[in-house]
């Protein structure tokens, strides 16, 4: 063990106060898992074999084997434990602290979620072992289906999308091929200033052509502006509702009837579900579209960056276009049904991330109708209760009821020289993950929180002193903000060297 | 309320804190005539035993593979899963995090993706590899797409023994650039991808993309293929679906293959009716700037100390929006995280004798099988744990009569190959012990005769 | 900040120096600075052609993207690979060492609607 930094003239004292658990932990180091081998040792060594043991070289042609295994490691179970025992605790999760990552939705992961989708009548199935085999599994998917017709008002779903992305390149591809079914294809897709990036890039993987739109001076599309660029040629709108300002698209309506009227489809990033569940349906806002991210509204993991899982709901127009193959009934049995020929076709092998699904179905039966809408609501409450705490301390450039989360940004402290990444570093040393920053694109220097519905009112009080105090430190101390965070296992990272020396793996020192 | 710590005294303090009454005036915003009436249309919420008795109840509706015998491979494997990938994986500081945005709390992350990233250049023989992608299927659509930017050319030509749900994933995947993909015939005989029956259409292909062990389990001849692809100025994509013959074969690396993509569940990975799978990708270092999905460097911070984050941003959504090389965001990090635990804990010698297992064990089911009266080999190419037989008749009779003895017998293959009627899909792995085998057979035998 | 009064500018912040019919292309000072730590760069081959206010190349900072357009047209004489393999060059002397291409004006007249180094400035303090 040895001391990693000191404290760089940083009042530690003072830190270690602040923040929540009070201790300081152990700054263990830890090599990489190849500079840990040692030749002949095996972790977990494979069984014994129980037939005869085959010769590589008299059934396999040489030239199709490998010489070596080059320089993959040879560790004990040990220091397989360690390793991964000491990185973890190098990282933050929602079970560490506050995680008001604004867009993501880092509300609690329940537990027993975790050792249902484990048990082996889940985690055991072979996708392609047979419908009679599998019918506990179809059952969830198909009422799971249900589930998310109901919460978002819509007629069909699909479970298949590995995450929000590919959701968003499903419903894209669903448009483009209902258009091309009628002899029209559309070319352009209409996209606000304020959408996630992933959005452009769906539409473009999907061949359309993106059609900018700015968002007006109160945060939110009007149908003025869809109105506008709204032509037979445009397949649709692609908007965020609540929008990655947090504010509800109050014209959703007016927007969908203008996409309506020229023939288009209004489709809905379902991103920001979270604000939404019980208390309004994306289908009576006229809605045709729209993803959901299982990881985010309905609280399954997001495993470090994912696997997340991004079903798509949507309008019985667009029903015939869903990707194969989809889940049936047929008096009390389920099974798949491939033979759809205006399908899309399918965006991976198989039927999706089941065991995401299992987590997802677990949530909402657990949570049920009044637990689904308390949950939105109080994830309101709470992103308003910070709003109104921080907005004389930080910058607020829409100041208006939110949904769940608000967006900041550093104006008041830029005259101190002090950044939103410099904020975001200095809240880790009180014991927070910093919130998104520098998105939207729209506010320059976006500081967006998102407090999510899972959080006591302490920890609330304990951020927004934590965030006063920043804000404090900025005015009279900058340099404890430039230098953040200062306890951490390592301090701020050069990002510039690794893209401008990159290294993007170990390599075995050549043999001297 | 499950999950939502606040006391309905907590409720009122906050209200009166932000100057409102109710929850409704915080939802002024929402024009009134859109919000919902009443409850949504859900079961009522249960409590947490409830729910652990009715899932349970639900599972057990499903049959597992320990319950059956299985010989199912085709894109999914069952393999034998250390304890440790579980338990590690499951501390939460990993899988409550998000992608790593931050590298200083999330060097725990970021180092095992860095880990991870090179046990897969060293398994396939390539310079960089991703953090991952969502399977192998969307790797193998994502490769296409690489290809088809770097060669400036439209064609996809794709192995008809590439995995069938990975041929229809790229097709999907490029019905919105347009352009032209083909698939190509294979060899009747050999069960693989023939080099000189490729030559034609291989003229102005972007890329050539092939499955090795391919479908049908046979070995292709990568280093032939590549040879004819790169005469006519492609490149060749190595799909790999059972990774555990990396541990034998030559990697893709080594075989002039310009992209190795594939699905790693064989490393870590449930089996999970399908999902989540883990796919990966690995590239030669000039198409670095045209990679999709994540990637992790190494670099240091500000008082030199090793530490690793995210690079290589500018190719991706967030920040080039239409003009990045994939829409993709979160990827499938956990996923990675127990495939390198499970490649760790194998290392060098556990991951060769695990592959050499697979290898027997496979050659002795065959050989077993094959000695069955009206059973043949379908192909004559080298296999490696999975492989494919012949009836002389369809095989559904047979199967069924397996499935009644507790065993899955295989994949019959007209499900996707009409002309293959009477064809079945076996694999075996270290999870298949040799009395199942014995029985497999000795039922087998019964069955078709 | 930095506005050399030898040279021209355009809106999208990159500098043209004429000699005779030759013409030398970079990013201002200003661009740099809005940019960040620059990381890559892509630019032209040599003998490839560029077209006035078409993108010619690529910047790149740790998080942010700019293509590169091009003040002139003609045909690309020469291309600075110096800067390719240290883009750091574009941080440090954006006028001088970080030159990126320099063009064969196929029509000269199109330097004439370029911003001066004082309507340059104007320009930038405006955009601020």
């Amino acid at each position: 063990m040895k001391p990693r930094r000191k404290g760089q003239g940083i009042d530690l004292e003072k830190i270690k106060k602040m923040k929540a658990n009070g201790t300081k932990g152990l700054h263990l180091d830890e090599a990489l898992i190849f500079e840990r081998s040692c030749e002949g040792r095996i972790g977990v060594a494979p069984s014994r074999f129980d037939v005869p043991a085959c010769d590589a070289e008299k059934s396999i042609p040489r030239k199709y084997l490998r010489d070596d295994m080059g320089g993959f490691p040879e560790v004990a179970e040990i220091d397989v434990v360690r390793h991964y025992t000491r990185l973890s605790q190098w990282n933050f999760g929602v079970d560490s602290g506050l995680y008001p990552l604004g867009s993501c939705t880092m509300k609690y992961n329940p537990k027993i979620n975790e050792e249902i989708a484990a048990l082996p009548g889940f985690s055991r199935l072979h996708p392609y072992q047979g419908e009679e085999l599998s019918q506990g599994a179809l059952e969830l998917m198909f009422q799971l289906e249900e589930y998310l017709c109901e919460i978002t008002g819509m007629d069909a779903v699909t479970l298949q999308p590995s995450a929000g992305a590919q959701g968003e390149l499903c419903g894209l591809l669903m448009m483009a091929a209902f258009f091309k079914d009628r002899g029209k294809p559309r070319t352009k897709i209409i996209i606000p200033d304020t959408a996630h990036g992933t959005n452009p890039a769906s539409s473009h993987l999907a061949g359309f052509k993106v059609v900018p739109v700015k968002s007006e001076g109160r945060g939110a599309l009007t149908a003025n502006a869809v109105k506008d660029v709204m032509d037979a040629d445009t397949a649709g709108v692609m908007l965020t509702n609540p929008n990655t300002l947090g504010l509800f698209e109050a014209d959703i309506k007016e927007i969908a009837d203008v996409v309506h009227k020229k023939g288009g489809f209004l489709y809905c990033d379902g991103a920001n579900m979270n604000a939404l569940m019980g208390i309004v349906r994306l289908g009576d806002l006229g809605v045709d579209v729209v993803q959901l991210n299982l990881h985010k509204t309905f609280s399954t993991p997001h495993g470090g960056g994912g696997p997340g899982s991004g079903p798509v709901a949507v309008r019985k127009t667009l029903e015939p276009y869903l990707p194969v193959p989809r889940v049936r009934k047929r008096g009390k049995k389920y099974s798949f049904d491939f033979k759809r020929p205006r399908s899309i076709g399918r965006l991976k092998a198989f039927y999706g991330n089941f065991a995401i699904m299992v987590r997802a179905y677990s949530y909402i039966r657990r949570m049920g109708p009044e637990g689904l809408k308390r949950a939105a609501e109080a994830a309101i409450l709470n992103a308003n209760y910070i709003k109104e705490r921080l907005k004389g301390t930080f910058d607020l450039p829409f100041d208006r009821p939110c949904m769940h989360e608000c967006v900041f940004s550093d104006k008041v402290q830029q005259p101190n020289g002090v950044s939103t990444m410099d904020i975001a570093k200095r809240l880790i040393d009180y014991g927070y993950h910093p919130p998104t920053v520098y998105f939207p694109l729209v506010v320059p220097g976006a500081i967006m929180i998102e407090p999510t519905e899972t959080e006591t009112l302490e920890t609330l009080d304990r951020f927004i002193e934590a965030m006063k105090n920043i804000a404090d430190e900025a005015r009279n101390a900058p340099e404890l903000l430039k230098n953040a965070p200062a306890n951490t296992r390592v301090g701020r990272v050069d990002e510039t060297k690794a893209a401008r020396e990159p290294v993007l793996r170990w390599k075995a020192k050549p043999p001297l | 309320m499950p999950y939502i710590p606040h006391t309905e005294k907590d409720f009122e303090k906050i209200l009166a804190s932000v100057g409102a009454s109710s929850i409704d005036d915080l939802l002024k915003g929402v024009p009134e005539g859109l919000r919902l009436r009443g409850l949504l249309g859900l079961p009522e919420g249960l409590s947490e035993q409830e729910l652990a008795s009715a899932l349970k109840r639900l599972g057990r509706r499903n049959s597992t593979v320990d319950e059956y015998s299985s010989f199912l491979g085709a894109g999914a494997y069952n393999h034998y899963i250390p304890s440790a990938v579980r338990s590690l994986a499951s501390r939460s500081e990993f899988f409550t995090a998000y992608t790593p945005y931050q590298p200083e709390i999330s060097q725990g992350t970021l180092q095992a993706i860095f880990e991870y990233q090179t046990l897969v250049c060293e398994l396939t023989g390539m310079d960089v590899a991703n953090a991952s992608l969502y399977d192998g299927a969307s790797a193998a659509a994502e490769a296409a797409l690489m290809a088809r930017r770097i060669t400036g050319r439209d064609k996809v030509l794709l192995s008809g023994v590439l995995h069938p749900e990975y041929r229809e994933t790229v097709k999907t995947y490029l019905r919105g650039s347009g352009g032209d993909v083909r698939e190509l015939p294979f060899g009747t005989e050999s069960g693989t991808t023939i080099p000189d029956a490729i030559s034609v259409e291989s003229r102005g292909a972007a890329c050539l993309v092939v499955q090795h062990p391919n479908f049908f389990g046979c070995l292709e001849d990568l280093e032939a293929l590549a040879g004819v692809i790169h005469a006519n100025g492609g490149l060749l994509i190595a799909v790999v679906t059972e990774p555990v013959s990396l541990g034998l074969l030559k990697p893709p690396g080594e075989s002039g293959c310009d992209i190795a993509v594939g699905e790693m569940q064989s490393f870590g990975n449930a089996l999970n009716f399908g999902g989540p799978y883990l796919g990966f990708m690995a590239i030669k270092n000039e198409f670095v700037r045209q990679m999709p999905g994540r990637l992790v460097g190494q670099t240091s911070d500000r008082s030199g100390n090793r530490a690793f984050c995210l690079t290589f941003a500018t190719r991706e959504q967030h920040i080039r929006r239409e003009k990045a090389t994939s829409n993709i965001c979160t990827n499938h990090g956990l996923c990675a995280l127990m495939a390198a635990i499970h490649m760790v804990s194998l290392g060098k010698g556990g991951l060769m004798s695990l592959s050499r297992l697979n290898l027997s064990k496979a050659a002795y089911l065959r050989e077993r099988l094959l000695a069955i009266d009206g059973v043949r080999a379908a192909f004559d190419a080298p296999v490696f744990n999975e492989f494919a037989i012949t009836l002389g008749s369809g095989p559904q009779p047979a199967l069924r009569k397996l499935l009644r003895k507790g065993i899955i017998g295989g994949l019959a293959l007209e499900r996707f190959y009409a002309a293959l009627d009477r064809h079945i899909l076996v694999c075996a792995t270290e999870m298949n012990s040799r009395e199942e085998m014995d029985f497999f057979a000795d039922e087998f035998a019964k069955a078709v005769s | 900040m930095e506005f050399p009064k030898d040279l021209k500018y355009t809106k999208e912040h990159e500098w043209l120096k004429v000699e005779g019919n030759t013409a030398t292309v970079g990013i201002t000072d200003y661009a740099q600075d809005s940019l960040g730590d620059v990381v890559y760069v892509e630019l032209p081959s040599e003998g490839g052609s560029v077209t006035k206010n078409e993108p010619f190349g690529v910047v790149e900072s740790v998080k942010a993207v700019s293509d590169l357009y091009s003040p002139v047209s003609g045909s690309v004489a020469e291309v600075n690979d110096a800067i390719i393999d240290s883009p750091e060059a574009i941080n440090e002397d954006p006028y001088g060492d970080a030159w990126m291409i320099k063009v064969e004006m196929s029509n000269p007249k199109e330097v004439e609607d370029l911003m001066s180094s004082d309507e340059y400035q104007k320009y930038v303090e405006e955009e601020k």
